[in-house]
């Protein structure tokens, strides 16, 4: 197809059930263009983190399809990278080798890794703790060490399932800020999972409400919040509108078919 | 002095304490009821026999100490390769556990003749015994780290191509490590009990020396009972010496980022 641009995630009515069992996912389509940050957002069971799981290949589709990059999953693996909701670092590695892991694994030389790990590391700003092990570090560390490992790979896709879920909300915020500022700086493309309605207005540049039994979308919610976006941001009165625009979608994606809801 | 090593102190003068107590006791069983010396023999005769018969001893403890540890040393080797068969597919542990399990329950004196038929008596078929009876907590122990691996770690290592040995080497080893050191706290002292068992059985090859299972059958067919004690004694130290160098080894590899041995947080802040 001449002239179009291929978008970084093409889903087509994609369909999801484990073995027998009630399906996960009924019918999704959702196309995210190159550069976009997009957030999936909806009540337990509605097959979030399935869907980035499907993106990812990790787990294969039932029905429909999905393209990475015009690539099939599995394919694609190499511009992908995830983040999971714990900061999955192995304890018996350094800071900076659990950084390094994903080069390793790819077989990057030694040299070009350090390289590019301390890079890293700095721009996370955890420079300092390069030769500690996880345990010494705390959550919010952690989880920068594992966008960093992400990070390392030259990654064109990020999948980020709830990372920041079990941190306080402080870290939470200050993550949220240093996420913005590095897409900014890498220009990759995100799609993010997340419970919190304020996260999911600051970082993303679209919302998506999926509704639960079987997961699909309900509603989708453009952020035409300006950037680059800062701190300031969460007590503009368009971000309470968005956020009530949002919860509305939310609760309306939670009532039982047939049952009525105001008006969005 | 520091709370630590003053807390240490009280320990030790505490475990020295519960010993004088224990003396004490076993002095004045002996003095009110009147025991026969062959029966039980004195602390202080228990201590004589180690002193007199020290060489002795120390030749009993090393060849019981070098057949308990070509035992142990072979059931870590072995246990680990079997664990890595049985981490690759619930298929293959289905099949093989059973017979594994047969290794924990068979009481070893049931075939500890059979092993000296087949394999000669001597240190060697000792060997053989004190390594048959430690292999199963090696095996289950490191079975168990390779395969509970963290689903989302393992995902982590599919997102960036690893290969099945990738996965092996740089993630299922070393998060089985510290399950494969509990199994050697186990092993090291069933080894040592298998080889004090496998000597009772296994003989010597000159009249007088042996391993200390054999100098203990020795020493109670001669009723001299103040050695046996003192064999007993050493036997126990050379428990105590394995375990404790399976401990500093775990210490060694693992006090950096484990758990287990905790260090004290160096540096944590947010």
């Amino acid at each position: 197809m001449a002239g179009r641009v291929v978008p970084m995630v093409e889903i087509e009515n994609l369909g999801k059930r484990y073995g027998a069992g009630q399906p996960v996912l009924g019918g999704i389509h959702l196309s995210v263009a190159k550069g976009e940050f997009v957030t999936l957002i909806g009540p337990s069971g509605c097959g979030k983190s399935t869907v980035l799981k499907l993106i990812s290949g990790l787990t294969p589709a039932t029905s429909g399809s999905i393209r990475v990059d015009g690539m099939a999953p599995k394919d694609a693996r190499e511009i992908i990278s995830y983040i999971f909701q714990d900061a999955t670092l192995l304890p018996w590695r350094t800071v900076e080798q659990n950084v390094g892991l994903g080069l390793e694994l790819e077989g990057v030389a030694r040299r070009t890794r350090e390289q590019k790990t301390a890079a890293l590391l700095d721009l996370v700003g955890l420079g300092h703790v390069a030769k500690s092990y996880p345990r010494q570090l705390s959550g919010g560390m952690k989880m920068r060490v594992s966008i960093a490992r992400a990070l390392a790979t030259n990654p064109r896709l990020l999948l980020m399932d709830e990372p920041f879920a079990a941190l306080d909300e402080m870290s939470r915020d200050r993550l949220n800020e240093e996420i913005l500022r590095l897409q900014a700086e890498q220009k990759w493309t995100a799609v993010f999972v997340t419970h919190s309605v304020s996260e999911a207005i600051f970082l993303s540049t679209r919302i998506i409400v999926l509704a639960p039994n079987p997961g699909r979308v309900h509603a989708e919610v453009a952020v035409d919040l300006p950037v680059p976006r800062t701190a300031a941001l969460r007590d503009a009165p368009e971000f309470d509108a968005l956020a009530v625009k949002v919860s509305h979608a939310l609760r309306a994606a939670l009532a039982p078919e047939g049952a009525p809801v105001a008006a969005p | 002095m520091k709370p630590n090593a003053k807390r240490r102190l009280v320990n030790f003068a505490n475990a020295a304490a519960v010993f004088v107590v224990l003396l004490a006791l076993w002095q004045s069983v002996l003095w009110i009821f009147r025991v026969p010396q062959y029966m039980l023999p004195s602390p202080w005769a228990v201590a004589r026999a180690f002193v007199d018969r020290f060489t002795t001893i120390l030749i009993a403890l090393e060849i019981t100490g070098e057949e308990s540890a070509g035992g142990l040393v072979a059931s870590i080797l072995i246990g680990l390769l079997v664990a890595l068969i049985f981490a690759q597919s619930r298929w293959v542990r289905r099949m093989l556990y059973p017979y594994t399990l047969l290794l924990q329950t068979v009481p070893i004196i049931a075939i500890a003749p059979l092993i000296l038929m087949w394999v000669g008596a001597g240190t060697a078929s000792v060997g053989v015994i004190a390594f048959i009876i430690s292999l199963a907590p090696v095996i289950f122990n490191t079975t168990q780290g390779l395969i509970s691996v963290d689903e989302n770690l393992v995902h982590l290592f599919l997102m960036h191509n690893a290969s099945p040995s990738q996965i092996l080497f740089k993630l299922r080893l070393p998060h089985a490590v510290p399950s494969l050191f509990v199994g050697m706290r186990i092993a090291s002292g069933l080894a040592v009990i298998g080889a004090v068992t496998g000597e009772l059985y296994a003989g010597s090859s000159r009249v007088g020396v042996g391993g200390l299972g054999y100098s203990i059958l020795y020493a109670s067919t001669q009723l001299q009972t103040d050695y046996l004690f003192a064999l007993v004694l050493a036997t126990t130290v050379l428990g105590f010496a394995f375990f404790f160098l399976v401990m500093f080894l775990e210490w060694y590899f693992l006090h950096n980022w484990h758990e287990s041995v905790r260090m004290p947080d160096a540096d944590a802040d947010s």
